[in-house]
């Protein structure tokens, strides 16, 4: 009944958005199965051809086993004679990997200790404010810094540091919800009903923070695909040859003048990407607050 | 049943409180925001820690060497103000009542569900229709009927009903009115029914008894309470509730007004006695204890309005 | 005398909010004409539109709200609806003032109570600061406030409930408004205190024959403290009458439910409350015919198809809209002043 009502509301503001980030979420989940050139596949032939250009046989040189090269570079190719649209697609895995991933840590860590500090207040919520000041004053740079130049930068790596760095955020956000929610009176009838602290916890104030969390989530996702964007200017993203749009970004810099499509394609998908995100966290937001102010 | 309750902590909301309520009737606590009143209920359900004396529950001592929380006392519920909050916006109401079977985990889910449809056609609602729709999707009178058939799927002996129509419009407020009623006799309950409006207590209560900054200043049986109350500040609140049915001239009331009562906190004199028009230097040098008077009734005041068995020249 | 020319006149107002189902029929239609001096209690039940009325007159609806283009509101012969907003902020303050439900919300929280008034006085009678600190003590004393000069330094928050309403009220009267709207002004108040409130506001509007639109969803609050009464119902007036005569006398069933539905004192204990059953219309899909229909036990069958006008009684302003109206005992008297002044 409510989910008809939630769904009625959300309308083309929403949906619109969402579809791009499915899209973009299906190409990057299936870029092997698509009919796409190598990403790492140097076509020496078309260096930093424009858009459209046909390619042509000169790829028999290749041995086969690879993709088969595309008729044509629908987006162009990089300076180095790479295939854009198809590094796009590869490209998409490690931008929504770092936007969808890393917030999840933040939520389930940081939703995990706001809700407690919120909840059980006193000497737990000041342990838990000030290990996410101490976080929070930690210079994130250098902490990237120090991972890529100890561990190496990789993936792995990357997600789980911009994570770390996003918990305090979540923390803020979760313990603010669970200050007002430990308040209601439903909180004081689960109470008399029997419930304990973790069934309070679990069964009453959880399930009214995950939609402002998720809310806020979709924000932080958009945030952390313009930081691996940043990122990649200062090498502390992925490592080359893997293709990120930020490092795609990044290459084309030194050729904006002669061939700008090199950066500028990667940044238009970035744009509306992260636009994407966060109108879709905008339009449940609003559909949760209108809900609310018919109380 | 006996409940004298003392609580002691920073701020002290209600200090050396006793009162028995006889099983199968209705106590009205009467009193203004503020008054402790909230805080009495929240102290037998368990809510609120007790910092000193005890609350006794058919024989049974609630109070004393129990940790906060683990619910209320078997057989007692409460239902609260504002319905809607007291109802957890993201579960539907149909599972909301049948939650505290739930956690009392001796029923299977159909069997929770099935009591919870039927507990909520005994309130008025019709459970082929609303069993799965959330709060929002109701008003405040239907809040309140879901959390009263919350509050009676345990089966409880007694319901704490903490303000529970202030906040309704009048038609409403009647309908609730009738139901609390109505269950009351249906199951037996014993109440104690909390307001501000004494209007409103006197259509339910057996026995009425009114707070004053954290002590009673009278308990009574209402018919005798409403007939002459003998204390000033009952008697000032009674004379406050507004008349629907004007006779044409309202002769003016004398109000009581007083700037901001604030209690000086080493005053041991009585504590209405800044408000009160009858106050006499007895009063700001020694705090009336609640004694008994005629008529099974209790007062703490020097001097009592009405009464034969304290002089009072100004009455 | 025999006429004088009403000092506010509402004519065919209409106020819709949009809303997720659609268009919300705040206010459905209504016509009102207030007399200088008197005062007028508008009742209803939460949701029925009386505070958007009263917001609607202050020029203080919502942004997103829509009013009918043929909606006229006239303030001492002025038209509020052609007024910019510019010309409203004039008036309001000035020949117009409100006091709302909560004190605490509309009173500033970080400004000293004593400049909170003093700022009323300087904007719109341009009094220098000096002189108007003299008129606000004034202004506290008059409201009950007990020692005036100390309370000036502080801050809402150091105020109890009733004091802030006090103080909203002296706010509110310190230009010797010509109007007064108070909507809900003790509901959030104790009784002891919403008993002093309406005194204080019943006796300062009877020692200035200042006009008053006091709103309340608690018909006990209007009796006896008001020379009118008007029941609101889904957005429109169902019925207006002296309120001494409307507490005796209601013709539409539905005053007459609503006042059968307060507790009373003098009802013996236990009785059964008589209740309205249902709840109130849904104000975007109204259905044909009369609003109240659903819920009133004398429903007929036109009273489902058709909605009942507006009847007047003898040409008089009052009158109520119902087909089939309960029956008048005795004459219908003629509205005399019958409202007590306080102390």
């Amino acid at each position: 009944m409510s989910a008809d009502a939630t769904a009625r509301g959300l309308g083309p503001g929403f949906w619109l958005p969402a579809a791009w980030i499915v899209i973009v979420l299906a190409a990057a989940t299936t870029a092997g199965g698509l009919p796409i050139a190598n990403p790492d596949r140097i076509h020496w032939e078309a260096m930093a051809a424009p858009p459209g250009t046909a390619a042509n046989n000169v790829d028999s040189t290749e041995s086969g086993g690879d993709h088969s090269s595309p008729g044509t570079f629908w987006l162009g190719t990089d300076a180095m004679g790479r295939d854009i649209l198809s590094r796009l697609v590869y490209g998409a895995r490690v931008s929504l990997a770092v936007g969808l991933v890393a917030p999840l840590i933040g939520i389930f860590a940081g939703g995990f200790l706001g809700c407690i500090a919120g909840y059980y207040r006193g000497h737990i919520e000041s342990i838990v404010v000030a290990l996410m000041d101490i976080v929070l004053a930690f210079p994130g740079l250098i902490l990237l810094l120090a991972i890529s130049f100890y561990v190496g930068a990789n993936l792995t790596t990357l997600i789980l540091s911009l994570g770390l760095l996003t918990i305090p955020a979540f923390c803020r956000v979760a313990r603010g919800h669970t200050l007002v929610l430990a308040e209601q009176a439903f909180i004081d009838a689960a109470r008399l009903a029997g419930a304990g602290d973790m069934a309070i916890l679990f069964r009453e104030i959880i399930p009214n923070i995950i939609i402002p969390m998720a809310v806020y989530g979709l924000m932080v996702a958009a945030f952390l695909i313009m930081a691996e964007g940043a990122l990649s200017f200062l090498g502390l993203s992925v490592p080359a040859p893997t293709p990120s749009w930020g490092a795609m970004i990044a290459e084309g810099k030194e050729f904006l003048e002669a061939t700008p499509h090199i950066s500028l394609i990667p940044a238009g998908l970035m744009f509306v990407t992260v636009v994407s995100f966060n109108l879709a966290g905008d339009s449940i937001r609003s559909v949760v607050e209108r809900r609310e102010s018919q109380l | 049943m006996e409940y004298p309750i003392g609580r002691r902590a920073t701020v002290q909301a209600v200090c050396g409180v006793s009162f028995g309520i006889q099983k199968g009737e209705t106590l009205g606590l009467v009193g203004e925001s503020g008054c402790g009143k909230t805080t009495l209920a929240r102290a037998i359900v368990n809510l609120q820690p007790v910092s000193s004396g005890w609350i006794d529950y058919n024989g049974q001592r609630l109070t004393g060497g129990r940790r906060q929380g683990g619910g209320a006392p078997t057989g007692i519920q409460m239902i609260f103000q504002d319905a809607t909050a007291s109802l957890n916006p993201s579960r539907s109401v149909g599972k909301t009542i049948a939650e505290p079977l739930r956690i009392d985990g001796k029923t299977d889910r159909r069997t929770r569900y099935r009591l919870a449809a039927e507990m909520m056609r005994d309130v008025g609602l019709e459970p082929a229709t609303m069993f799965g729709r959330r709060p929002f999707e109701f008003s405040g009178g239907q809040c309140q009927r879901i959390s009263i058939a919350r509050a009676l799927i345990t089966s409880p002996r007694m319901l704490i009903c903490d303000e529970p129509v202030s906040s309704l419009d009048v038609s409403v407020q009647a309908q609730i009115l009738n139901l609390l009623r109505r269950i009351k006799s249906r199951y037996g309950l014993t109440m104690l029914f909390i307001s501000h409006d004494l209007s409103v207590v006197k259509n339910v209560s057996d026995h009425v008894a009114v707070m004053y900054m954290g002590a009673l200043c009278e308990i009574a049986p209402a018919a005798r309470f409403y007939q002459s109350p003998l204390h000033p500040y009952a008697a000032a609140l009674l004379a406050a509730v507004p008349d629907p049915d004007p006779d044409g001239s309202m002769d003016p009331v004398p109000r009581i007004f007083f700037d901001d009562p604030d209690p000086t906190p080493g005053s041991t004199g009585c504590r209405y006695q800044p408000r009160c028009r009858h106050a006499r230097p007895r009063c700001a040098a020694r705090r009336p204890a609640l004694r008994q008077m005629t008529g099974d009734r209790q007062v703490a005041c020097h001097f009592p309005l009405h009464s034969s068995s304290a002089p009072d020249e100004c009455a | 005398m025999k006429h004088p020319a009403p000092i506010l006149t509402i004519d065919h107002l209409f106020v819709r909010l949009p809303a997720r189902q659609g268009m919300v029929r705040a206010v459905d239609g209504i016509s009102l004409k207030l007399m200088p001096g008197k005062a007028l209690g508008l009742v209803g039940e939460s949701g029925c539109g009386k505070s958007m009325l009263g917001r609607a007159i202050m020029g203080l609806l919502p942004k997103h709200a829509h009013v009918s283009e043929h909606s006229e509101i006239f303030f001492r012969n002025r038209a509020l609806h052609r007024m910019t907003g510019k010309q409203v902020r004039k008036i309001i303050g000035k020949e117009m003032a409100m006091i709302f439900q909560n004190p605490m919300s509309s009173l500033n929280p970080v400004m000293k109570i004593g400049r909170q008034i003093t700022e009323s006085l300087n904007h719109h009678l341009a009094i220098k600061k000096k002189d108007a600190r003299d008129r606000v003590v004034q202004l506290l004393r008059a409201v009950g406030i007990g020692a005036p000069t100390q309370r000036l330094g502080q801050y809402p928050h150091q105020l109890s409930g009733g004091l802030c309403q006090r103080v909203a009220i002296a706010i509110a009267l310190s230009c010797d408004p010509a109007l007064l709207i108070a909507d809900e002004p003790t509901t959030a108040l104790d009784v002891t205190v919403q008993a002093e409130i309406l005194d204080l506001l019943n006796a300062h509007q009877k020692k200035t024959q200042m006009a008053m639109i006091l709103i309340s969803h608690d018909l006990s609050v209007v009796a006896g403290r008001t020379d009118e009464t008007a029941v609101m119902y889904a957005g429109q007036i169902v019925e207006h009458a002296p309120t001494a005569v409307l507490f005796q006398n209601a013709r539409m069933p539905y005053t007459r439910a609503l006042l059968d539905a307060i507790p009373r004192l003098s009802d013996t204990a236990h009785a059964d409350l008589k209740s309205i059953a249902g709840n109130p219309p849904d104000l975007v899909d109204t259905a044909p015919g009369c609003r109240f229909s659903p819920r009133c036990p004398a429903a007929r069958t036109k009273c489902k198809t058709k909605a009942p006008p507006f009847t007047h009684i003898n040409g008089t302003r009052y009158g109520y809209a119902c087909w089939y109206p309960l029956e008048s005992h005795g004459a219908w008297p003629m509205p005399s002043c019958t409202a007590a002044g306080g102390q």
